[in-house]
């Protein structure tokens, strides 16, 4: 049985195998680029708007109303990232009900690209608002014995966050799989209608936990800051 | 008995034990979440969209424990590294 479209080589280009995980997310790469270009070509700021940018204004307002209300800070910084994250996953997930696309996101690998970026992003965005020395200090509180744990925290999340969505999406295909062969008619559909309904869930949740991880470091250093500065003054 | 026999019945009994013992706990755990949800919701409507959120992200969490489970089981029946090598030799 197959359980990840690693396994599929579509293409051999000398040492390099081009698999189908490689494929098909350079078409949902390509599908949301092309798309998103050819909407944004003809914006219009007035009234009548075309349907294509009704449709994104309501997915970015959507996001920002998301991220505002995990965050209660300003959206607009972390809309890029979180943004891309989310629509990314989600594409591939929806279009895993279309018959031959593997949805790349069923692979460890591209999960685990996924968490590395969380991973990356949660200092970036920590450092780009506090600067380098106080998201620094940050690791050292409350008491420097807990840095060990800080640090293992760090890296099993990002382990979990990557095998969470690798392990709900392959599920979801490896179920449909084995139903196909016990139960060949109806049943596979439903479970398939429910992979759907999984793979939305899935995305909102990756974006949102990435979202958790990246404000709640910036804006628990700050308030632990200003709270300290607060003493120094007193 | 030969390695074949014995890595294959380890392997088959393992994953079985893992999922079934795997998923007790997260079942426990999520049907506990979401009827504190449904009292929540009950007692506060007005609050059922946050309640709704944060209860899908706390169920996809607790959730993920018995998703490793399932991964383990998988590895354990269709990618098990032992029996890759005994079938090489």
């Amino acid at each position: 049985m197959r359980l990840s479209p690693d396994q599929i080589v579509v293409l051999q280009l000398g040492p390099w195998p081009i698999n189908a995980t490689l494929v098909f997310s350079w078409l949902v790469m390509a599908l949301l680029v092309v798309g998103s270009w050819l909407v944004t070509r003809r914006l219009s700021p007035g009234g009548a708007i075309g349907s294509g940018q009704n449709v994104l204004e309501a997915v970015v307002a959507f996001l920002l109303d998301q991220i505002r209300e995990v965050t209660r800070q300003d959206p607009e910084p972390y809309l890029p990232f979180v943004g891309t994250l989310f629509l990314y996953i989600v594409t591939c997930n929806v279009l895993s009900v279309v018959p031959g696309f593997e949805s790349p996101t069923g692979s460890l690998a591209t999960a685990t690209a996924l968490a590395l970026c969380v991973f990356v992003a949660v200092p970036a965005f920590g450092i780009a608002k506090l600067g380098l020395r106080r998201y620094l200090a940050n690791y050292l509180r409350p008491s420097p014995f807990l840095l060990p744990f800080t640090v293992i925290g760090e890296l099993s999340r990002t382990l979990a966050l990557a095998v969470r969505l690798f392990g709900n999406v392959m599920s979801g295909s490896v179920i449909a799989a084995i139903l196909l062969s016990v139960t060949p008619l109806l049943f596979p559909v439903v479970m398939q209608a429910f992979g759907l309904l999984i793979g939305v869930i899935q995305a909102y949740i990756f974006a949102i936990l990435a979202i958790v991880y990246i404000a709640s470091g910036a804006e628990l250093q700050e308030r632990r800051a200003r709270t300290l500065e607060g003493e120094a003054a007193t | 008995m030969t390695d074949f026999g014995i890595i294959g019945m380890a392997s088959i009994i393992t994953a079985g034990l893992t999922i079934g013992i795997g998923s007790i706990g997260p079942a426990l755990g999520e049907g506990r979440a979401l009827a504190q949800a449904l009292q929540a919701i009950a007692q506060q409507p007005d609050e059922a969209n946050t309640i709704t959120r944060t209860l899908f992200v706390g169920l996809a969490m607790v959730e993920s424990t018995a998703i490793y489970c399932f991964v383990v089981s998988l590895i354990l029946i269709f990618a098990n590294p032992f029996w890759a090598l005994v079938t090489a030799n």
